[in-house]
């Protein structure tokens, strides 16, 4: 018995999508132009999934100032009617424990007004970490469990602390850990104080996070790193060998990777790795030339 | 989107494309309505994972608290003072006008009357009909039958003769047996009273003030020729509003400011504020006067109408109980010549009227008829804001501030045609 669906005409271009093991390196003038390259990765690949109530898209979703522009854009493709989060489901990367939930510098805050109260995404899709539970280490497992209910994660996009960290890893963190409860570096900690009044003391000390080795289950990663005070975390990811102290690097061994930056963020690089990867660019652009829409469905 | 609530099954509403005033500033957000009061969207999406069921386009329209007017003598032809066959009626049919304003709440003002207004009476003559007025409505909530009931408003008849205005001498009294007994004896019963406007000159006002304070209903000062120190000794026993400021008391004088000079006292107990009330129609007060206040102490500005029976009616003459009145534009003559004999100004005139006389902020000028008459009576919890929990009584406005629609506890209730 087959029930007629959406998802019914298999088009070979999604056979295609996830096949080739590649690093890849895009390299934009400045911060609009790397969040636009970015939200039109994400949209093209949602699009292309063609995804359906039988086979939702799992997206890994950041927060911070460095996706920030990236939400924007991708808020204004689903205002323009080019995109539809009807059939995505999120995964959050991490969450600070003991902040309560309506705090304006929590990451439930952070993602609905960044982007969800923006968007037609089903509230039940959205998942985020709940740092107020009594058990936390259920509540990391049971995450652990959703991602693999929901079939693993299909593109994890992520950002750099500069102690190099991925989500909440910070250095030293095990490069093959899981969604666990983590105490938070001293550089996290006084990065992070900017948006608690610059007052160390109101700052949380302890997150829920997803694991290194959670990210690297994902079918495909893409890092967002802009600004200059990222630039020697990113020397260290991807020229430097791969470290538990950076635990960025870790991805050096994902199948495939996307590291998308500005000129900034390059700063700390060798002359010949950013030449080499701006040459490619013309190949690295048509993953977002021409851009998909739903509308041409 | 179906929606999908574990909290409630009643249904939600999300405007949309519009500017809410919340926090003091015009913001780009939605708002979200269920069971008649403003809903946090972010704990609807995470707690119950729900959305909303109807979407309302307010195609970029200002979404402002509902105005509340603390001061209304009637409309319409309707003389809320005067007794009629059928009170009710009368005060439901300005209640239903009202929202065509934008007002969703209001305070039926009684200005000095008979007793026979205020509670029964054995009749000296066989009346047509009972002369009552005050037990006959009470405190209700509004709907699409009209703006919601906050409690009367009487104004007198504790007042002074030098300042009685347009009020009956023959009816004004003083506190005789020393406070509190007199104003029973006055109204009969206080249940859905929500402000009383004395002369703190009077003698023993003070243990009345007190009094009425500490049940509950809000003590203005007006129609009075009290010095500030007298002023500010009702203030310090609870007296927190100034009737229709520089109407009918003692001019500002700069070594007695009077009334006044409540706006700039430090006599003012901690922690609370005195509001007054301006009626912004440009005719009764200059607009400098209106800046001088605005300027001297701008969180405590009340906009109110103080409209009188003939407010709504067309322009030319009409007869109005014992009274021929003569409407040109927004003044009310007594027929035949230039004697203005009250406003009928409406309240959103009013506030476009404030805001261009004083050139404050649209949100300065929405806040003083709405979050500041709400603040004043003590009901900021849940009225004259867009907090979450409040009331959902809305306005919808457009740049000009001209109301394009009426919402009472969520529910359109009015919306200008074509």
């Amino acid at each position: 018995m087959t029930k007629q669906t959406s998802c019914d005409t298999f088009s070979s271009d999604r056979q295609r999508t996830v096949t080739a093991n590649t690093m890849r390196l895009v390299i934009l003038d400045e911060y609009d132009l790397a969040s636009e390259w970015a939200a039109k990765y994400i949209r093209n690949r949602i699009i292309q999934f063609q995804p359906c109530a039988e086979r939702y898209f799992t997206l890994g979703l950041p927060t911070g100032s460095t996706p920030y522009g990236c939400y924007q854009k991708l808020i204004e493709y689903y205002r323009s009617g080019d995109i539809s989060f009807k059939y995505v489901k999120t995964f959050n990367m991490d969450e600070y424990v003991g902040l309560p939930r309506a705090h304006p510098e929590s990451y439930h805050s952070y993602m609905w007004n960044n982007f969800f109260k923006h968007i037609d995404i089903d509230p039940a899709n959205a998942h985020i970490l709940d740092g107020n539970v009594e058990d936390l280490e259920a509540e990391c497992q049971a995450y652990e469990q959703k991602i693999a209910e929901a079939g693993g994660i299909e593109l994890f996009v992520g950002g750099i602390g500069p102690d190099g960290h991925i989500a909440f890893n910070e250095p030293g963190s095990s490069l093959v850990s899981r969604t666990r409860v983590k105490t938070l570096a001293k550089d996290t900690i006084v990065a992070n104080a900017r948006f608690f009044g610059n007052d160390l003391s109101k700052v949380p000390t302890m997150a829920l996070t997803v694991g290194v080795g959670t990210v690297m289950d994902a079918k495909e990663v893409m890092i967002l790193i802009t600004g200059a005070h990222k630039a020697f975390a990113l020397y260290k990811a991807i020229e430097e060998g791969v470290n538990h102290m950076w635990t960025v690097s870790a991805f050096q061994q994902h199948p495939r990777t996307i590291f998308v930056c500005d000129e900034d963020a390059t700063l700390e690089l060798r002359v010949k790795t950013v030449k080499y990867f701006k040459g490619l660019m013309h190949v690295h652009n048509k993953l977002v030339d021409p851009v998909l829409s739903i509308k041409d469905q | 989107m179906p929606s999908n609530k574990s909290v409630s099954d009643a249904p939600i509403t999300q405007f949309i494309n519009c500017r809410i005033l919340r926090d003091h500033q015009l913001q780009r957000e939605d708002l979200w309505v269920r069971d008649g009061r403003i809903l946090d969207p972010e704990k609807l999406f995470f707690d119950e994972q729900g959305y909303a069921d109807k979407r309302v386009d307010c195609e970029g329209s200002i979404i402002a608290p509902g105005f509340i007017d603390v001061q209304i003598n009637g409309g319409y032809g309707i003389d809320f003072s005067q007794a009629s066959e059928d009170v009710v009626a009368g005060i439901s049919f300005v209640a239903k006008k009202i929202l065509e304003h934008g007002v969703t709440s209001f305070c039926p003002t009684l200005v000095t009357s008979p007793p026979a207004v205020y509670h029964k009476v054995p009749p000296t003559l066989e009346p047509r009909w009972e002369p009552l007025v005050l037990p006959q409505v009470k405190v209700h909530n509004g709907g699409a039958h009209g703006a919601g009931v906050l409690g009367f408003h009487l104004e007198g008849p504790f007042i002074s003769l030098e300042k009685k205005g347009a009020h009956p001498e023959q009816f004004l009294r003083t506190f005789r047996s020393g406070g509190i007994e007199d104003v029973m004896e006055a109204y009969g019963s206080l249940d859905n009273v929500a402000m009383v406007t004395l002369a703190p000159e009077l003698a023993s006002s003070q243990s009345v003030v007190r009094e009425l304070s500490k049940r509950g209903i809000t003590v203005s000062l007006g129609h009075s020729v009290a010095n500030l120190a007298q002023a500010e000794e009702a203030v310090k026993h609870g007296a927190s509003f100034i009737t229709h400021l520089f109407n009918a008391m003692l001019p500002f004088h700069h070594r007695d400011p009077g009334i006044v000079g409540l706006l700039t006292s430090d006599q003012v107990p901690a922690g609370r504020t005195v509001y007054y009330g301006m009626i912004a129609d440009g005719i009764h007060t200059n607009p400098a006067a209106l800046r001088i206040a605005h300027r001297a102490h701008p969180s405590g500005l009340v906009l109110v109408t103080d409209a009188i029976t003939a407010m709504g009616l067309p322009p030319g003459r009409h007869t109005l109980g014992q009274q021929v009145i003569e409407i040109q534009g927004l003044n009310a003559y007594v027929a035949g010549t230039t004697t203005l004999c009250g406003s009928i100004a409406t309240l959103d005139m009013c506030i476009r009227h404030f805001k261009q006389a004083s050139g404050c902020s649209v949100e300065e000028a929405l806040e003083a008829a709405s979050l500041h008459p709400a603040q004043l009576l003590g009901i900021s919890h849940k009225k004259g804001n867009l907090d979450y929990g409040s009331d959902a009584d809305l306005v919808l406005l457009d740049d000009g501030l001209n109301v394009s629609a009426t919402y009472i506890s969520g529910d359109e209730v009015w919306r200008r045609g074509p």
